[in-house]
């Protein structure tokens, strides 16, 4: 089989956790020692409930005066474009830490909105984290064949539409593979979850 | 010959991966295989002949995305047709002498199921409905419903095929390396479900190979009594030399499942990446095993979306505080629809440890099909216990086992042929225990005997629909002694009488028993242990109780189930002990000077408990007003004023609105008349299309606290109903809320039918994506940016409102 046709999945453990993220994401700065005991007993009831899954696929592109041509999509963001000049290939991936975290969100919402703004922050530090290492191992992995990568680029940025989303679900197969689904208003469920492209060249 | 006869005493053998053929034969990334059955019925016939002649009894139809979300009408059902046809002709054309079934094949659709996606769980059924009536119409032998990784969505297309036609069913789920679902259901969780509701086979497929999921496997074999079945992937694939293997081959693939065999998986197969040799190799190697004879397990059981709760030697605790009965706020709380008070009440039984949460919403002057299946959605939504379903109205029994994600608790039939033939049918369509109170046309027999009798004839009425005494689980009942001295020895007779001649477990409403006598607590208690005492399963009890839990944790320790009686010992440090009035003196001692009193610093500090005791302790000198006036509301401005100036956060800001919150709700239990705030209405939603609510629970939970009538319509919220609210309170202000650009244009509809509608209000938006840009193109009154924003707005309107009445 070509390796293009298959789509590779990776769990990983807890990527290492970054209190100052999460506490910015909270949209809190300076002191915080209120906020400290809360905090830890949020992480002690998160700790064991998230998974780290993810992924991925790899296409060779082709950049057109127009358009480029990502193996799945062909796009003309300029923004994209940018970001993948001198690419030969991508990594599309798909990351997720699971429906737990909305569930929890969702449940302190009811007892704590402090909790839920917790929960929330943590969800976004940790997929950061998982996106975060996913990255870091493509990153080496393609160094070893003599190849860098790129910045990671997403649906939604600058000029490249969200609605490409539809596109990269329909390629990774991510509700099998990590169940992770899209919704009709191109949210993601579970919420706390990323696509991205990391592009290689040299 | 039927399959499920064939099952009996033969193994069966399924086919092995149908996806990675197709994509060797060419089939294009993003391209969709159902297409295939017209465009390429050579190459699909030739995959479906190659399993057949390798030996495989069961092929799946090329179906697994065939949905009606992917397809037209006319189209799916030309690949339904199609898909039979090809593998219907393999089985003509293959040379296998083996007997030869065709299953319609379904997987997921691909969408997750509310409320944590957008997809509602009875178009759920829809979808998978049509599917299943195309394959009953072009003649499919059985169904399967395959590498399903969500419960909920299990259940609503084991519900559709149930519905839709006669044919065997097959149930297999995709199990992460956790050993669970992805959206969380263990083993036991999805055995109790799939069982109760009639599946013919259950197991487990794709996501690894053989040897990740045996755990899986073998967790089946324990708690199954239907055939299990094994359809694994041959590993994982890995890159090699540029192209795709699997890392798991045929003969390790083989010998895997030969040794589940031997351990009683009766339907084997393989999944992604594995070929028509997997199949021969498997089917080889086990070509002599003989089959392991089927058990029932007779395990009593109910379950939620992620666990089963197994009835045992250890005693169940029921949580009975979802019971409007004899409580005046909940009634208010259901009254005004108030979900969140019911959620609360879920939690904190949840966090005293009960098991199992009994579900009660029924009032005279609500609807309570409607009211009971949207309390089963929102406490499955964010609790993980399994719910005892508490209701004698059978619709709304009805709409709840329906929703409900597991194997519910069904309370209760009792001996009146009427229940019966009103629950039982229920119970065998949707699955359940059931809870049976021995009493019938003639009421509660006196004596234990009698109700031995009638637990007789429950069972033997349960039987005629197929329902296993394993799934009736007896209630005695307990009478008050207040009334009859022997009304306890004779319930607790019964207990010992049930689990004796009948081999049944037993439940029991505790509290009834003490109904008339002060210091119930004591009572219930020791009644409690003495039933406990004659092998009493289960309980209805107050987890509040202290007494109830110091019976539940010493019967444990006692009778051997608390290892190292570890459990006991936690309870024991952790009960409350009662507190001498110095502590309480101590705990409020330390005054700091910049507060005007020890209630506002609580609040400005955050100290939820602190406040709502300095709240119940002022209310015993001020009036309620005044603490409001007084106290809490310049303790919310110190903070708010904080939070504009930037010195205080937002966590720090909520925490306060918590405590501020907490010292409300005091209030409100002390004040004669309910009055939830004295200011205008406030109707608050988060747009349709968008189920982010975090900021919109923010900015509700402030005005609440400056005294808005906040009127919340939760997430999802189409314009006809935000508008039909609007119109129907005459509320003056409208809150809504996007998280999505995608959403912004329901938000815009929403503006435009306001101000169609309902002219009068003013609106103001929020969320991540607006700005005040945004806000004047879609034509809001008010672009807020955070909720103490929205508050300024809306008092000003308030503002304006009062003045033009006087």
């Amino acid at each position: 089989m070509r390796m293009e046709n298959t789509i590779y999945t990776r769990s990983y453990g807890a990527p290492p956790w970054n209190r100052r993220e999460i506490l910015r994401y909270a949209g809190v700065k300076g002191d915080t020692s209120e906020l400290d005991a809360l905090l830890q007993s949020c992480l002690d009831e998160v700790e064991d409930k998230l998974v780290y899954r993810v992924c991925y696929r790899e296409f060779a592109v082709t950049q057109h005066p127009a358009y480029f041509d990502l193996g799945f999509l062909k796009s003309a963001s300029a923004g994209l474009k940018k970001n993948l000049s001198g690419c030969e290939s991508i990594i599309l991936f798909a990351a997720t830490i699971g429906i737990e975290i909305d569930r929890l969100i969702a449940r302190s919402a009811t007892v704590s909105a402090t909790k839920a703004l917790l929960f929330q922050a943590i969800g976004a530090e940790r997929i950061e984290s998982l996106c975060d290492a996913f990255n870091c191992n493509i990153t080496e992995q393609k160094a070893a064949e003599g190849l860098r990568t790129r910045p990671r680029f997403s649906a939604g940025y600058g000029d490249f539409p969200l609605e490409a989303q539809k596109d990269i679900f329909a390629v990774l197969d991510c509700s099998r593979r990590i169940g992770l689904t899209l919704n009709e208003s191109l949210l993601m469920s579970p919420s706390k979850s990323v696509t991205a492209i990391i592009g290689v060249g040299r | 010959m039927k399959i499920t006869d064939y099952l009996k005493d033969h193994i069966l053998y399924l086919d092995g991966g149908m996806g990675t053929l197709l994509q060797e034969e060419g089939l294009l990334p993003g391209e969709l295989p159902e297409r295939w059955n017209m465009s390429h019925p050579d190459i699909i016939t030739k995959i479906h002949r190659d399993y057949y002649d390798a030996g495989s009894h069961v092929v799946n139809t090329n179906t697994f995305g065939a949905s009606s979300l992917k397809f037209s009408a006319e189209e799916l059902d030309t690949i339904v047709r199609s898909a039979i046809a090809n593998a219907r002709a393999a089985a003509c054309e293959s040379c296998g002498q083996q007997p030869k079934w065709v299953a319609l094949d379904i997987g997921p659709t691909g969408r997750m199921l509310k409320p944590y996606g957008d997809f509602d769980f009875e178009d759920a059924v829809s979808v998978f409905s049509e599917t299943v009536r195309l394959g009953v119409k072009y003649g499919a032998d059985l169904i399967m419903i395959e590498t399903m990784n969500d419960s909920y969505e299990t259940k609503a297309a084991l519900l559709a095929a149930k519905e839709n036609s006669d044919l065997p069913i097959f149930v297999s789920n995709a199990y992460g390396e956790d050993g669970k679902l992805m959206t969380g259901a263990d083993p036991t969780a999805m055995v109790a479900m799939l069982e109760g509701m009639g599946a013919d086979a259950v197991g487990i497929n794709c996501s690894l190979g053989p040897r990740a999921l045996r755990s899986v496997a073998e967790k089946y074999l324990q708690y199954a009594s239907v055939p299990v079945l094994l359809k694994p992937n041959a590993g994982l694939p890995k890159a090699v030399n540029g192209r795709t293997v699997y890392d798991v081959l045929p003969r390790e693939f083989s010998e895997e499942i030969s040794d589940l065999i031997c351990k009683g998986v009766r339907v084997a197969g393989g999944c992604c990446g594995t070929t028509p040799e997997y199949i021969s190799a498997t089917v080889k190697a086990t070509i002599h095993a003989k089959p392991v004879k089927l058990d029932t397990k007779s395990i009593t059981c109910v379950s939620s979306y992620t666990h089963a709760v197994i009835f045992g030697e250890s005693p169940i605790l029921i949580g009975e505080r979802i019971n409007p009965t004899g409580k005046k706020r909940f009634k208010e709380a259901l009254r005004a629809h108030d979900m969140d008070y019911i959620l609360k009440e879920g939690i904190s039984q949840q966090e005293k440890g009960v098991h199992i949460l009994d579900v009660n919403v029924g009032l005279p002057e609500i609807n309570e099909a409607d009211m009971l299946r949207e309390a089963v959605c929102e406490l499955q939504a964010i609790i993980d216990l399994p719910l005892q379903i508490d209701t004698s109205d059978p619709a709304a029994m009805e709409a709840a086992l329906r929703r409900y994600n597991g194997k519910a608790m069904i309370n209760s039939v009792n001996g009146k042929q009427e229940s019966m033939d009103a629950v039982f049918p229920l119970a065998k369509k949707y699955g359940g225990l059931i809870v049976a109170l021995t009493l019938d046309e003639n009421g509660i027999p006196a004596k234990a005997e009698g109700r031995l009798a009638i637990a007789r004839r429950i069972l033997a009425e349960a039987e005629k629909y197929g329902i296993e005494k394993k799934d009736i689980i007896f209630d005695p009942l307990a009478m008050t002694i207040s009334a009859d001295k022997y009304a306890a020895t004779e319930t607790i007779r019964a207990v010992g009488l049930i689990k004796r001649e009948l081999g049944c477990h037993t439940s029991l409403g505790i509290s009834n028993v003490s109904f008339g006598l002060p210091s119930r607590d004591m009572v219930n208690g020791t009644f409690f242990a003495l039933t406990l005492g004659q092998g009493l399963s289960a309980a209805i009890m107050n987890p509040y109780s202290q007494e109830m839990m110091k019976a539940y944790h010493s019967y444990r320790a006692l009778m051997g189930l608390d290892e190292n009686c570890a459990a006991y010992i936690d309870f024991a440090e952790t009960a409350p002990q009662p507190t001498s009035p110095s502590a309480l003196e101590r705990n409020a001692a330390p005054s700091e000077k910049e507060y005007a009193s020890e209630l506002q610093r609580a609040i400005v500090k955050g100290l939820k408990e602190q406040a709502a005791q300095m709240t119940a302790g002022l209310l015993h000198t001020l009036a309620p007003l005044q603490i409001v006036q007084e106290q809490i509301i310049p303790a919310l401005n110190i903070v708010g004023e904080g939070f504009e100036k930037k010195t205080v956060y937002l966590p720090q800001l909520l925490m306060s609105a918590e405590a501020a919150k907490s010292a409300f709700e005091v209030i409100k239990a002390n004040m004669a008349e309910e009055k939830t705030g004295d200011k205008c209405t406030f109707v608050i939603a988060t747009v349709e299309g968008d189920i982010h609510d975090i900021g919109k629970n923010i900015v509700k939970l402030i005005l609440e606290n400056y005294g808005f009538c906040v009127t919340d319509l939760g997430r999802d919220v189409s314009p006809d109903e935000i508008v039909a609210c609007t119109v129907r309170l005459h509320a003056p202000i409208v809150g809504l809320s996007a998280l999505m650009t995608t959403t912004v244009p329901a938000m815009e509809k929403t503006i435009r039918q306001l101000r169609r509608e309902a002219p009068w209000c003013r609106i103001v938006v929020g969320g991540a994506v607006l700005n005040q840009e945004y806000a004047d193109a879609i034509g809001a009154d008010k672009y807020a940016k955070d909720a103490m924003e929205t508050v300024r707005y809306a008092e000003e309107i308030n503002k304006t409102l009062m003045e033009s009445r006087i």
